[in-house]
């Protein structure tokens, strides 16, 4: 066990059992998974809050007398709950369940910006954007007549604040901006853009689908007013995903979705809808979903993400170094400038690549004949992909389960790759 | 099986390696080219006729080694033969990957047997059919009598 981590508190080993697939095989070699980013794997606690529900309560929410409809909703309540504290949002009426991050980005963009942007209204976005903080705001622009603007990044794909400084105008009405892109792991300065958000007027929306999963969050001294991520991402389920806004920005939005759990009152003609976050959530939610995602923030908590950020700074470390000294590799974003000691603060546990000219598909190819998963492609973020002038890259994500030695095998991997296409 | 002897066949490197059809004509009677979003794999074809037989064809783009590969071959097995030709082959190539048949192709194409492999791992099918689908568009194109327009997105065929 000695090569598995640095730090001697972290609880690696029993982590590790607590996710049931790390102990099996893919194509015949035990998993190493470092494709995180894509989707988190799931531990045991998740599963059984699942399925408690399934076999156990499975009544609706929100309806019904008998008591375990009763406990379907206190379960349900209880997680809205957790994932609240997790974030740290100020009362539950702030956190709205959606299915995934891209959800909670459209209702804010379609919700939002749709009801109060106007021609001629600046958004401001970066080109680190995942599609589902980028096109929402395209086709709200054109909807709108209002105007996107790219912060310009930095050679290696950073923003700074004076950057951002440089394209807000008194139009500037949004600021959209990825809290860890999901390409280089880079993170922005958001308190620093969330103060020039402030002082421009403008809404300041978080991607948090890499950021919430992998760093402490606190949306109160972060200073955002909306935040998106996903439960899957996170040790939680598919299909669940959380949108964190300020009440008042809530309140003053109209839902995408109409019809039942949402209203106050129905006549033939028209309806009442109840407040936030009941009006953002018609029809029945997914509810083991949500349980389940309850369960995992509070199993991340008790881990500690401060712990679990700590822990995969180190595994990111040891990847830039071991991966840097394979033959021909190509390391994108803010980790090749200094290494990851240097310069960068706060890089997340991603690491992109090239090897050689090979297509990132090949190389994953052979990664996957060794039983190491990894992300192989644009990874949803086409713009970065133009900035880095590059079709695609090989990305390895690092998470709270991961070792040294499943990064010692992708190096082998990828040593083995470069032996196929020679 | 190994993944790398599976997928990876000396043939399919050879043809990936081979850089000898992988150029745009310029004039071209036909040209089309075709994109698999998910991947971002995108071919050019380009196609040069003389009397109902393919005089040039070439390739050119990004793509993966069985993206390439597979364009590679389709260059191989249609010069110098008949349009009818190549959609024969077309529809043999799709019927191993797509329906499990046995390879059965002229003597021109054999090496596209080579691709046999690809059914044991279904995502990568794509794109040894980015190419061949790109064709298609140009047969119908050519059946129509119509220049060819638009991109095409092969991974939802019609
Ligand atoms: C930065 C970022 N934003 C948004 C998303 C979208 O998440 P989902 O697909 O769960 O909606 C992802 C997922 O890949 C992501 O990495």
């Amino acid at each position: 066990m000695s090569r598995r981590t640095v730090s001697r508190t972290y609880p690696i080993d029993r982590i590790r059992t607590e996710f049931p697939i790390l102990g099996t095989t893919m194509r015949g070699k035990p998993l190493a998974y470092l494709d995180s980013g894509a989707t988190s794997l799931k531990p045991q606690v998740v599963v059984d809050a699942e399925l408690h529900y399934l076999t156990r309560i499975s009544a609706n929410i929100h309806r019904g007398v008998y008591q375990l409809s009763e406990e379907a909703t206190v379960r349900f309540d209880e997680a809205r709950d957790s994932v609240r504290q997790f974030i740290n949002a100020g009362d539950e009426g702030e956190v709205i369940f959606t299915k995934n991050a891209t959800e909670s980005s459209n209702i804010i963009a379609f919700g939002w910006g749709r009801k109060f942007l106007k021609t001629g209204d600046e958004i401001i976005t970066t080109e680190l954007e995942h599609h589902a903080n980028l096109v929402p705001w395209q086709q709200v622009a054109a909807a709108t007549g209002a105007k996107l603007l790219f912060v310009p990044l930095d050679p290696v794909g950073r923003v700074s604040p004076d950057a951002v400084e440089s394209v807000v105008t008194e139009r500037t009405r949004v600021m959209a901006v990825t809290g860890m892109s999901n390409v280089t792991g880079y993170m922005p300065p958001l308190r620093d853009i969330a103060a020039i958000a402030r002082r421009a007027g403008a809404v300041f929306v978080v991607d948090g689908a890499q950021l919430v999963s992998h760093h402490p969050v606190d949306v109160q001294s972060l200073g955002c007013d909306f935040l998106t991520f996903s439960a899957h991402k996170m040790c939680g389920p598919t299909g669940v995903g959380a949108l964190y806004g300020r009440r008042d920005l809530l309140e003053a939005m109209d839902p995408l979705l109409y019809g039942g759990d949402m209203i106050v009152r129905v006549g033939k003609e028209s309806a009442t809808f109840k407040g936030v976050p009941d009006k953002f959530e018609s029809g029945t939610p997914n509810i083991s979903g949500v349980i389940g995602f309850g369960a995992a923030v509070r199993y991340l908590q008790g881990i500690g993400m401060e712990a679990i950020a700590g822990h995969e700074q180190e595994l990111l470390a040891h990847a830039v170094r071991r991966v840097g000294e394979v033959p021909g590799v190509a390391i994108y974003g803010p980790v090749t400038e200094q290494g990851v000691a240097g310069g960068v603060s706060e890089p997340g546990g991603i690491l992109s690549f090239n090897l050689g000219d090979l297509h990132p598909h090949d190389v994953g190819a052979v990664l996957d004949g060794e039983g190491v998963a990894v992300r192989t492609g644009f990874h949803c973020a086409q713009p970065m992909m133009q900035f880095l002038g590059v079709p695609g890259t090989v990305r390895a994500s690092f998470y709270l389960y991961n070792t040294f030695e499943e990064i010692d095998r992708l190096v082998d991997a990828l040593n083995k790759t470069l032996e196929v296409f020679s | 099986m190994n993944i790398a002897d599976d997928l990876y066949k000396e043939i399919i490197l050879d043809h990936y390696r081979s850089k000898k059809n992988r150029r745009r004509l310029d004039p071209a009677d036909y040209h089309q080219e075709g994109v698999n979003p998910s991947c971002g794999d995108d071919i050019e074809l380009f196609i040069k006729t003389d009397g109902g037989i393919i005089s040039e064809v070439t390739y050119d783009g990004i793509g993966c080694s069985i993206c390439t590969a597979s364009a590679n071959m389709l260059c191989e097995a249609l010069v110098g033969n008949s349009i009818e030709f190549a959609g024969k082959v077309l529809s043999r190539f799709k019927g191993m990957l797509i329906r499990a048949e046995e390879p059965d192709f002229p003597d021109s194409a054999a090496d596209l047997e080579a691709m046999q492999g690809l059914r044991d791992y279904p995502v990568r099918i794509k794109c040894a059919l980015l190419a061949w689908n790109t064709l298609d568009q140009i047969l119908n194109d050519i059946q129509s009598d119509e220049k060819p327009q638009s991109l095409v997105d092969t991974e939802r065929p019609g």
